[in-house]
């Protein structure tokens, strides 16, 4: 089956997460990866979204963190300033899973402004739940599209935590949680290295080479010792990710779904 | 607790310069008390929300606010909130000072509002540059631990205001569903107004853990069905995801913006 690199994506994600997860989850491209993951291999992974939806099990990808679907299928809805004091705070969450609008070597996270803050080229939405979930959840998986301009050699903004500027910091600010251990992009994955927690490639997608990532990253991007070639998306995979976003457009009047 | 017209409890509750919570996470946003608020020409607002959502982009964009305290600005699942980007980016329709937290600061430091305290500390802000550019965030010391902690001011603001399913003939006030910070929000501020979808009798059968305001803690609720639209009312309406997604073109230019609001806002 031919596929897009955008479903690449999606799928190589969903297979990062397993049953025992609870997963604290972003709008967009992370939200299609957990409920892909939820819809084949890890029916009993633990959804959570900002919104206070614990559990939620949506038939259609939400638009946004708080659509009334997250609430009818959920467990239970608790208030906002709970699910950041006791669910992440608390240390209930295992993975966070984050985009950004820049991301770096270290897989820090920009989703604040291009250019300077007080006089922004473009003022993006902000933090949001990510600023703390970086640190709070036990790990956290990026996902994002890979492009020079959004795999930066230096972010305009760091809004969000992940091994810092130097590779050390979050030992440093003794934060115990393990950041950025996965960054799945629509070229390939990347890991850090466990010496200098740079984010390295493990593995590519499937016809791509070496030399289209390092166009499309702007930091000298290094490649691990073994490097794998990522598994297609199955057919079963595929069919279920289509079926996913047909439905999510049907109920959105749209192309809606993060994708 | 009164009960008071949209016009009047927007006249009595909301003055030029004052800080001004309208809360709502994603669902029970209160549209119809935004567009009061503008209708009635405020200027100068201190206008704070977790996500300002299309009811702040509208309130910026035709010059109510002066002031903005948020942790996320976007038009959600869709990209960008225009307006909001234009005050920032280019000062249209006038300059508009920026006060940025993430959720979780805002979550805390509206619920050190509703418990009475000057400030909230949370283990947050670790290595961001958000401090380096909001100097309400700080840093303390546990004094038992040796932790350090985050810390900002509590939001207090002069009036919040919120959209519920119902009231009762007392004017006691349930809300179901997302729950958001509504609560927090409402036991912070000085006055808190509710707009609801309508008045029953009673609430009949219930959870004992339902999520009610006291009417004593209010201070005027409103009747005001689809008060909310086009974000949703749990057990009444949907959230209109259509129109989020047709707001982005709506939004993108001034003129398009200015000509909307005037036909379904001012009218």
């Amino acid at each position: 089956m031919t596929y897009t690199p955008a479903e690449m994506m999606t799928v190589a994600a969903a297979r990062a997460l397993d049953d025992r997860d609870v997963c604290f989850v972003g709008i967009g491209l992370p939200s299609a990866a957990c409920n892909l993951a939820r819809l084949t291999h890890a029916p009993r992974i633990h959804l959570i979204y900002e919104s206070g939806t614990l559990g939620t099990r949506p038939d259609v990808l939400p638009l946004s963190i708080g659509d009334g679907q997250l609430c009818e299928t959920a467990l239970t809805t608790v208030p906002v300033p709970e699910i950041f004091r006791y669910w992440l705070q608390g240390g209930r969450i295992t993975i966070g899973f984050l985009g950004g609008a820049q991301v770096d070597r270290f897989g820090n996270l920009n989703s604040t402004v291009i250019g300077n803050y007080a006089q922004p080229k473009v003022r993006l939405p902000g933090s949001g739940g990510a600023t703390e979930i970086a640190t709070g959840a036990g790990q956290i998986f990026i996902v994002m599209r890979h492009g020079a301009r959004s795999f930066v050699e230096r972010l305009d903004f760091l809004t969000t935590l992940g091994h810092g500027r130097t590779g050390r910091e979050r030992r440093e600010l003794g934060i115990l949680t393990k950041g950025p251990t996965l960054l799945v992009s629509d070229l390939c994955i990347m890991r850090p290295d466990a010496e200098t927690s740079e984010m390295v490639v493990t593995s590519l997608h499937p016809g791509i080479t070496r030399e289209r990532v390092r166009h499309n990253t702007s930091w000298d991007v290094r490649f691990a010792d073994t490097v794998m070639e990522t598994e297609p998306p199955s057919a079963e995979e595929l069919e279920v990710l289509r079926e996913l976003h047909a439905r999510t457009a049907r109920a959105h009047g749209s192309a809606g779904g993060g994708e | 607790m009164v009960f008071l017209t949209l016009h009047d409890a927007v006249a009595q509750y909301v003055r030029d310069g004052d800080q001004v919570a309208l809360e709502g996470f994603t669902h029970l946003i209160p549209f119809a008390a935004g567009h009061e608020i503008i209708r009635q020409g405020r200027r100068n607002l201190t206008l704070i929300r977790m996500t300002p959502d299309l009811i702040y982009d509208q309130m910026i964009g035709m010059g109510t606010a002066r002031k903005l305290v948020f942790s996320w600005g976007g038009n959600p699942g869709v990209g960008s909130l225009h307006r909001l980007r234009d005050a920032v980016e280019r000062g249209w329709p006038g300059p508009l000072e920026i006060v940025e937290h993430s959720h979780a600061a805002m979550a805390n430091a509206y619920e050190a509002g509703a418990a009475g305290m000057p400030c909230a500390f949370f283990r947050g802000y670790r290595g961001s540059d958000l401090p380096s550019v909001n100097h309400d965030i700080r840093f303390v010391t546990c004094p038992f631990t040796g932790e350090e902690l985050a810390c900002i001011p509590a939001l207090r603001p002069d009036v919040a205001l919120i959209h519920a399913q119902r009231a009762d003939r007392e004017g006691n006030v349930l809300i179901e569903g997302i729950v958001g910070v509504q609560k927090e929000a409402a036991l912070a501020a000085r006055s808190a107004v509710v707009t609801v979808e309508e008045v029953v009798e009673d609430f009949g059968p219930r959870s004992s853990n339902a999520v009610i305001l006291p009417a004593w803690a209010l201070s005027a609720v409103v009747v005001a069905p689809n008060g909310a639209r086009p974000s949703y009312a749990h057990g009444y309406y949907s959230r209109d995801n259509a129109f989020y997604i047709a707001w982005d073109e709506i939004a993108r230019e001034r003129e398009t913006f200015l000509t909307w609001m005037r036909e379904n806002v001012l009218r």
